[in-house]
């Protein structure tokens, strides 16, 4: 099994060209059939996943399970995995059966809905697997297309808006991404990241020149670093998204249906993280010492600014997705503190969000499938037709305000003792988020869940079903575990974040300053 | 000597002969009833000579004293102009006929076109470079107009000829010019008369009207005035073999003259080229957005996408002619698929353009419009389709000739670009039940042609068909 890898990125995009071949008609029976193929495809992407984590060897630093095949213009096929990438695609390949699963009841061109999640999925485990800059972009930029296709035909009354925002967002940040690869391809000659033994000839270990550079006479620290540095930034912080460049996800998220909602927070805004993961730092350590400051200033104004834009939110749905965006931050903050606290509760939190935010924009469905609005006006005193309802997303709105016991609480007091070792200023902000998360999220439970059942819509509303307790019974479960054990994830991801954070410091460390002043010209 | 010269125009001569002999043909038996075989059989002709050229061994080659040159770089090009040709040319057989456009000098007048620009892309010397541009023009003019009984068809076709006989009184001028200066029309004898990178004045000014007058033949901004109204008012099936053949091979030819007549002083023209493109990827990226149209829309990407084939040619290296002809063959493809499909466009048994016809068509034929919707995002350069190599190419040339500031503009135009393509893919999936097209009007052929290239742009990413490696040999005998 040399291509375990391959056999898992690629299952769902084979079940989807089998069911655009093979499905026929649009009844009930194909419609089910549709829903099955796809339950089965992610669910066996799942379980092979199960053998590469078990497969996996956590004390090894280096990439494991690789592929490498010749592909054009020198460019390879090159797939593997680490202690960083095995947790993003994990959760993943975890989530998406219970995306399959949320949209159970979708009943227009499911077929197509089908297809848009099964080769989404394709692309989403591609660009964590992907160890060359030319595939990872692939990937990367072609999650686009699903997804914008999710939004704009199932999405909501603006979704075209809405899915044109998302499309042109995106596309025109990671646009720039793509002049630095082929920058990156022009001056090293390579875009293999993992190179070959000890990642010799890798991009990961090349060291991009930073002595000041003058463009129109105006001097850039950090030089070609810091320009490529920007330009990965830019793509990675409109897919986070971080402020100011995050107006496109609330948009997208109210306009999405609910499997896409859950998508989108639940992994597509991971992808970001983990580009800043395995590109940012350890490609370019020097400069994140000269912009770094930047993006944690960036963070810490979204944490502060959307938590606040989320208090006065009339609708459920952008409550959790400005919720999302403030978190994202804080995962930000913890990333780029660049020590070992910082990054792994990062991976953590990202794991948990993954979790509780999937979880809550569930929730969010299971209300809207019954009463067809979102707003939360329209809602209040669920508690006593809902009971089991209001004790799950009580649960998951615990898990986002960062209670401990949850995953999520491990996780950001992982982060913020990273962020406090290396600045206690942005610690300190970035500590307000469990304050302001507190504020939206409970005075969202208390408007929805609680308070006397006195609309009249509201009368004959139903509890759970069991599809909808069965996918809600695995979240609650690992959230409690990973708040409980958090091991389970930080020795999976220990040694190789203990190994960037030492390339970092290290690279950090014989960095002359004196080297950026360059003689006047 | 003079049989070994003609020998290496064999195939033009068999292609020429062929159309005059096919034109006798038509005329004395069927006229018009024998459309329908002329066009098989010259597609035929195409495809056989394509294959012909395709296998010549290979080695640089020249006739009559450096008039006629026989190169890698020119069969390549000569394979794809013939190919595209016999596309266009069987997929459009059924409208013709349906549409009653069925005459029989349209292939006739096809195949001169075509040798037209086989003589172009083998141009060595100025006189041959006008005499093959004229035969592609002239031919290529009557077509516009086919639709004799049609005032837009008419209009189209004068105003191209019109504009086009401008442009070619430029293109004379920038010759004589050059003439007067280098003392010799030869492209090996102007190239040796420019010394240390830098041209005369003189020569200068002769190289910029040759520039002009051929930017006008791809329609690069600001030459383009035309193209929007011919594409829209000429018959389609035209439309479609004017997006694809002469386009390839005018911008070959473009590289031609730079690198054999100008090749030592790239510095002098590549400014000009840029210009050129950031000016066409910008006109075409916003003169698009407001089309409703879907002929005039595909006028102005046409722009764009020279704009971006400029960019590569505009780095003056071999990579960069390399990324030009990767992104014309690209071009040329997904362009055919496009049209394949407009070709079928109709309500009621009328034809229709209107953009918002497509309204909802994704419901109606899903696999069409899935064809569709890849090869608008082949066209938009988003991953993972062949599209997307073809922008790395022009851009991966331009970041290597030191031209970031290209690149970057470059990308911030395909950014802008992106929006109409999505917006044929907004009518198709996220519009409104409204009066659509008619289903089950595309035939067997286009239909082939459709879906043919729709998977050719997703297959292609493994390893696009080994095309690189031989736009690699052909670029490498044009810039040693």
């Amino acid at each position: 099994m040399d291509n375990l890898l391959s056999i898992i990125t690629f299952i769902p995009a084979v079940a989807a060209l089998v069911l655009a071949v093979f499905l026929r008609g649009n009844d009930a029976a194909a419609q089910r059939n549709a829903k099955y193929v796809a339950l089965l495809a992610t669910t066996a992407s799942f379980l092979i996943s199960l053998f590469v984590l078990a497969g996996f060897d956590p004390s090894n630093t280096g990439f494991q399970f690789l592929e490498n095949y010749r592909w054009i213009l020198g460019f390879h096929y090159k797939m593997g995995i680490d202690g960083i990438s095995i947790s993003f695609v994990m959760l993943t390949s975890f989530m998406m059966p219970f995306v399959i699963l949320a949209c159970w009841n979708v009943e227009y061109r499911v077929k197509e809905y089908m297809m848009a999640f099964l080769i989404l999925e394709t692309l989403m485990l591609g660009t964590f697997m992907s160890l060359d800059l030319v595939l990872f972009y692939l990937f990367f930029e072609g999650g686009l297309i699903p997804m914008f296709l999710i939004i704009g035909i199932w999405g909501g009354q603006d979704r075209v808006y809405a899915a044109f925002k998302f499309f042109l967002y995106t596309f025109a940040g990671s646009i720039f991404m793509l002049v630095a690869i082929i920058a990156i391809y022009h001056m090293t000659g390579t875009t293999d990241m993992a190179g070959g033994a000890n990642g010799a000839g890798g991009l990961l270990t090349h060291r991009f020149p930073y002595q000041t550079i003058h463009i129109w006479g105006i001097p850039i620290k950090g030089g070609v670093q810091t320009l490529l540095w920007i330009s990965f930034f830019i793509s990675f912080a409109v897919k986070m998204p971080l402020w100011p460049l995050h107006t496109w996800l609330p948009a997208a998220h109210v306009e999405a249906p609910t499997a896409g909602s859950i998508v989108l927070a639940a992994i597509l805004l991971k992808i970001a993280d983990y580009g800043f993961l395995r590109f940012t730092l350890p490609m370019f350590p020097e400069a994140t010492t000269i912009v770094g400051p930047i993006a944690m200033a960036l963070a810490v104004i979204a944490i502060i600014y959307t938590s606040l834009v989320a208090l006065v939110q009339e609708d459920v749905k952008k409550v959790i997705a400005y919720s999302s965006v403030a978190h994202m931050a804080v995962v930000l903050v913890g990333i780029f503190s660049a020590t070992q606290q910082g990054i792994q509760g990062g991976i953590l939190m990202v794991v948990a969000h993954g979790f509780s935010s999937g979880a809550l924009f569930l929730c969010v469905g299971v209300i809207y499938d019954r009463m067809h609005t979102r707003q939360i006006d329209a809602f209040g005193g669920l508690v006593n037709r809902m009971p089991r309802y209001a004790l799950v997303f009580m649960f998951f709105v615990m898990a986002n305000v960062g209670l401990p016991g949850t995953a999520n609480f491990a996780g950001e007091f992982l982060i913020l003792v990273g962020a406090f070792q290396v600045n206690t200023w942005v610690a300190m902000f970035a500590t307000t988020s469990v304050v302001l998360a507190a504020a939206y999220s409970l005075w969202l439970y208390r408007r929805v869940v609680f308070g006397q059942l006195i609309k009249e819509s509201l009368k004959t509303i139903t509890d759970m079903n069991a599809r909808e307790k069965l996918i809600f019974a695995p979240l609650v479960a690992l959230t409690l575990l990973f708040g409980f054990y958090p091991s389970l994830v930080t020795d999976l991801v220990g040694p190789s974040v203990a190994d960037l954070v030492n390339d970092v410091t290290a690279a950090q460390a014989a960095f002359d300053p004196g080297a950026l002043i360059a003689p006047a010209q | 000597m003079i049989s070994e010269d003609l020998s290496l125009l064999l195939p033009e001569i068999v292609l020429a002969v062929y159309a005059m002999a096919a034109l006798m043909y038509g005329v004395y038996t069927g006229k018009d009833r024998t459309m329908p075989l002329l066009t098989w059989v010259t597609a035929a002709v195409f495809a056989a000579l394509a294959f012909w050229i395709g296998i010549t061994g290979p080695g640089t080659h020249t006739a009559f004293n450096g008039m006629f040159i026989d190169d890698g770089f020119s069969r390549f090009v000569k394979v794809t102009v013939l190919l595209s040709g016999a596309a266009v040319l069987v997929m459009a057989q059924d409208y013709m006929v349906r549409r009653g456009l069925a005459r029989f000098e349209y292939p006739v007048l096809v195949a001169l076109a075509v040798v037209g620009m086989m003589v172009m892309v083998s141009a060595g010397d100025l006189m041959s470079l006008y005499m093959g541009l004229e035969l592609q023009s002239l031919a290529l003019y009557v077509v516009a107009s086919l639709r004799r009984d049609s005032a837009k068809s008419t209009e189209a076709g004068l105003k191209y000829f019109v504009l086009g006989a401008l442009s070619s009184g430029i293109l004379l001028y920038g010759a004589s010019l050059t003439y007067g200066f280098a003392g010799t029309t030869e492209f090996k004898g102007i190239l040796s008369t420019i010394h240390g990178g830098h041209m005369s004045l003189g020569l200068l000014f002769g190289l910029v009207f040759l520039i002009s007058g051929l930017a006008f033949k791809i329609s690069a901004v600001p030459f383009h005035m035309w193209t929007p109204d011919v594409y829209e008012g000429a018959p389609t099936p035209v439309t479609a073999f004017f997006a694809t053949a002469p386009k390839v091979a005018a911008m070959s030819l473009i590289a031609r003259l730079l690198f054999d007549a100008f090749g030592t002083a790239p510095a002098d023209w590549s400014q000009i080229l840029a210009v050129l493109a950031v000016l066409s990827m910008f006109l075409g990226a916003f003169g698009a957005i407001g089309q409703t149209d879907i002929k005039r829309l595909m006028a102005y990407s046409s722009i764009a996408h020279m704009g971006y084939a400029l960019v590569g040619l505009s780095s003056g290296t071999q990579f960069g002619v390399e990324s030009m002809l990767m992104y014309m063959v690209i071009y040329a493809t997904t362009n055919v698929g496009v049209f394949a499909f407009i070709l079928s466009m109709e309500r009621d048994g009328r034809q229709i353009t209107d953009l918002a016809s497509l309204n909802n068509f994704a419901a109606k034929e899903p696999l069409k419009a899935l064809a569709i919707l890849i090869l608008m995002f082949s066209l938009a350069g988003v991953p993972p389709t062949v599209g997307f190599f073809a922008k790395f190419y022009v851009l991966r040339a331009a970041i290597e000739a030191n031209m970031t500031w290209l690149a970057v503009l470059a990308v911030i135009s395909s950014v802008i670009g992106a929006y109409y393509y999505l917006r044929i893919v907004y009518y198709m999936y996220f519009g409104q039940e409204t009066e659509g097209l008619d289903t089950g009007t595309m035939n067997i052929v286009p239909w082939i042609m459709l879906m043919g290239t729709a998977v050719i742009m997703l297959v292609g990413i493994v390893n696009l068909f080994g095309v690189e490696g031989l736009a690699h040999a052909a670029a490498a005998t044009l810039v040693p």
